[in-house]
């Protein structure tokens, strides 16, 4: 399973604190998906409008985009700037 | 696709052409904000509080209405008050109820400032009368100004249903805190206890101005058949769109919005002030409206960047290694939650490899104008007191302020505490180009001191639009999606160039409307170059594509053997008596051959580059006076490569010229009664071209960007994150103390070498 964590706030808002947990999903679509069974709000919250480091790697809107099954997924507020 | 390293081959890419826009700046003749005039276009004018904090009792504009030539009065309750949800712009999403209701306030206001009504009249100075005689009732409120201030107990609250976010289990009171962001790893209290040396401080720094020369401006009209139009200066015209159709429950399909040639945005221009206004009043009486911002409007009630309160704790070992630190940081927000405080935490050590990290960040509301983005946004607050204490740090080991950094330097591989790992990073390589250059080893005479310090900025992609048209003698435009307030036609015109293998001059670039091109994401994060740049590059390709396969049908040869270099298909095959087609006598048959030779391409860009920089700055200080000068300044920085050196120069020097304003002079100065008293660039300092010197430029490209097609890092960020460090530690070795709050102001500056 991969291994999430989070280092937004507002994440531990759904989460009741929890920062760290493992998912069982393999694409940003599925871990949505995953978040929002088990934390309802927190998926589409995700989604719409937080960062997903995968392995290391910032993805943004990229619903797509896969991972493994030893993967590092780390939910960072999005980045925008001036 | 091209891969990002192929420096040697390239023949535009990396040239100096002269700017697109150069001569209509000059000549007056590009159209900003406030050039577009309409048939029977009225004047807009609002009216502000004049309180920091106060409930709206009663408007009354009857007698308004009365004065003639007014067509049109509006207040809050004329937007939608349904306006819902959140849209992603500046610092981050932003929810649209807080945009419409710091457009025109709703129940209170919550700034000296804040826009209670609107009125159109047929001249500007009947508008202004009409404005005097609206009649607001208030019941004031007392206000809190200070960032601290507001975070205590008992502090008047701002928004009665804000209960702080990110905090377990849910606060039972409200609070002006918004926000509470923790991150961090390892055994910072652990580490700290084996330190060999300590520094901590606290640092402050003031709320700033982006200082954008162009105030905000728009003109707009409502169509009688529903579809409206916008015209303005901004850095996104989607976003304008997104943002005025959501506050006035309108489909986006119909509004256009036209952007204007761009005087200055830095990020203040990622957000909308007067354009719902202007609309709704066009909606109410049928004619355009214009409305522009005075200067004085602009410092009270447009975007400024948070101000901050930060303590920072470090701990390393005698030899200089980093072990841990930890964070505390405070950002005004302003009238609405939404400072760039994460980003602050996310950037603050993002330079350099630390094993033990704890950060904690506070978004607080206070009687100020809601911040907007700024350059960087929060870094270089943050970046103010790491630096600071590192330059401490340095001078406690005895260690020359390069080689400390370049012992905790981050270098590919090294793991953020937002959970990036760094990748195609020249942040030791910029240290080493620093550390060797002339500048550095020139002795300072006596009386002069040097500051450096270093900085870091994410720079994002997203999503972009671009198109190449063909024009039928060979000439090519080039549609982007992005207001240019950086330079990017340029960029644009000769990735296209590039690619094609045309010379610049056959390569033209414009600004799409909202209805013209695809949608984009703003002019913002440093994204522009990289991401649309990717955008246009993609379009290129495939018209040479389309070119190839048009020279193959000619010549009635396999695609295969197609050739295109240089502008021109050539075939490889020996067998066929094929002449060269160039791009003219390609598109002079294109409706021959399949019609007009044209690509539009959309993309979600990822892959973005982080940037680095590193500042010196050399300055002297008068002794009676207290005023700082500085002599020679240096701005160095991993940019990928440089499409085009002298605008990646240009804003290098920008940026560090801010950054100097920021730590010398800028800030906003409340009185008790909540007042900004230095709403005017006569008493809001900004630097000028007699305050400084030539800024040099250090351009590493050591590092292209494997994932942009011709190596592109942003690079509009990165310069005004050090600069605020490198000054305030040159002052602080000046004045022989520490120096740990800005603006270092010739008043502070003396009263600090008077203590000795």
């Amino acid at each position: 399973m991969a291994r999430l964590t989070t280092i937004s706030g507002r994440v531990g808002d759904f989460t009741g604190g929890l920062t760290h947990f493992d998912v069982e999903a393999r694409s940003v679509r599925a871990l949505v998906r995953e978040l929002e069974r088990r934390f309802p709000g927190l998926g589409e919250f995700v989604e719409d409008q937080m960062a997903i480091a995968i392995d290391g790697e910032i993805f943004q809107d990229a619903l797509t985009a896969e991972f493994g099954a030893d993967s590092e997924i780390v939910l960072i507020p999005r980045i925008s700037g001036g | 696709m091209s891969d990002g390293n192929q420096g040697g081959k390239l023949k535009v890419v990396g040239q100096r052409p002269i700017r697109p826009d150069g001569v209509d700046k000059v000549t007056g003749r590009a159209q900003f904000g406030a050039d577009f005039h309409l048939p029977g276009m009225l004047a807009g004018r609002i009216k502000r509080s004049p309180h920091p904090h106060a409930r709206i009792a009663s408007i009354d504009t009857s007698a308004a209405e009365k004065l003639p030539g007014v067509k049109a009065i509006v207040t809050g309750a004329d937007f939608d008050s349904g306006a819902s949800g959140e849209v992603e712009a500046g610092e981050g999403h932003t929810a649209i109820r807080e945009v419409a209701q710091n457009c025109l306030a709703v129940g209170k206001v919550l700034y000296v400032g804040h826009a209670v009504a609107a009125v159109a009249a047929t001249q500007p100075e009947i508008a202004a009368e009409a404005v005097d005689l609206i009649e607001v009732t208030y019941e004031v409120l007392p206000h809190v100004i200070d960032v601290e201030e507001a975070m205590a107990p008992g502090a008047p609250l701002l928004h009665a249903d804000m209960f702080t976010k990110g905090v377990t289990p849910k606060p039972d009171n409200p609070s002006n805190i918004a926000l509470k962001s923790v991150m961090g790893r390892g055994d910072v209290a652990g580490a700290f206890k084996s330190a060999d040396v300590i520094v901590e401080g606290r640092y402050t720094t003031a709320a700033v101005h982006q200082g954008y020369i162009e105030p905000h401006a728009c003109v707009a009209s409502w169509g009688a058949d529903g579809q409206s139009t916008v015209w303005c200066s901004s850095q996104g015209q989607f976003l304008v769109r997104a943002l005025v159709a959501k506050i006035l429950g309108m489909p986006l399909s119909d509004l256009k919005v036209i952007p204007a040639e761009i005087g200055g945005g830095f990020g203040g221009k990622t957000t909308v002030y007067l354009e719902p206004v202007a609309l709704v009043l066009s909606r109410k009486c049928g004619r355009p409206v214009k409305l522009v911002m005075s200067r004085e409007e602009v410092f009270l009630a447009s975007g400024p960047t948070s101000g901050s309160v930060m303590d920072v704790k470090i701990a390393a070992t005698k030899d200089g290694k980093i072990t841990a630190a930890e964070m505390m940081l405070a950002y005004q927000a302003g009238a609405f939650p939404g400072s760039p405080v994460h980003l602050g935490c996310m950037t603050a050590f993002a330079c350099y490899d630390v094993e033990n990290l704890a950060l904690v960040g506070y978004d607080v509301v206070s009687n100020r104008p809601k911040v907007a983005a700024y350059r960087a946004p929060g870094a270089p607050m943050a970046a103010f007191a790491v630096e600071s204490a590192l330059d401490e740090l340095a001078q406690k080991l005895g260690m020359d302020p390069i080689d400390l950094r370049l012992k905790n330097a981050v270098k590919d591989g090294a793991k953020t505490v937002y959970g990036a790992t760094v990748k195609s990073a020249a942040f030791v390589e910029t240290l080493e180009m620093v550390k060797a250059s002339e500048h550095y080893k020139t002795p300072l005479a006596k009386g002069q001191a040097r500051g450096v310090a270093a900085g870091f900025w994410f720079n994002i992609g997203g999503e972009s639009s671009a198109a190449v048209h063909v024009d039928e003698d060979g000439g090519v435009t080039v549609v982007s999606s992005n207001p240019d307030i950086g330079g990017s036609r340029a960029s644009m015109a000769m990735m296209a160039a590039e690619t094609l293998g045309l010379p610049i001059e056959r390569v033209r670039c414009t600004i799409g409307d909202t209805t013209s091109i695809g949608y984009s994401g703003s002019t913002g994060g440093s994204r522009v170059t990289f991401a649309t740049g990717m955008a246009v590059v993609q379009a290129a390709e495939k018209v040479v594509a389309d070119l190839k396969r048009r020279a193959a049908e000619t010549w009635g040869c396999d695609l295969a053997m197609v050739e295109w270099a240089d502008g021109v298909a050539t075939c490889a095959d020996p067998s066929k008596d094929a002449k060269p087609l160039s791009m003219k006598a390609l598109a002079s048959k294109s409706a021959k051959t399949g019609g007009p030779i044209a690509s539009e391409v959309s993309i979600n860009a990822q892959g973005a580059a982080a940037g680095f920089g590193v500042h010196l700055c050399d300055l002297e200080i008068d002794p009676e006076t207290g005023r700082s000068t500085v002599i020679r300044y240096t701005a160095a920085q991993d940019v990928g490569r440089a499409i085009h050196p002298a605008y990646v120069e240009g804003q290098l020097q920008g940026g560090a010229a801010q950054g100097i304003g920021w730590a010398l002079n800028e800030e906003y100065v409340y009185g008790k009664s909540g007042q900004l008293e230095n709403a005017s660039f006569l008493d809001y300092r900004m630097p000028v071209a007699s305050d400084l010197p030539m800024i040099d430029t250090i351009l590493v490209e050591s590092r292209p960007n494997p994932r942009h097609p011709y190596g592109a890092k942003g690079v509009g960020e990165v310069p005004i994150v050090p600069p605020l460090a490198a000054v305030a530690n040159a002052v602080s070795h000046v004045v022989g103390k520490r120096m740990t709050s800005l603006p270092l102001s010739p008043a502070k500056v003396l009263a600090a070498m008077a203590k000795g």
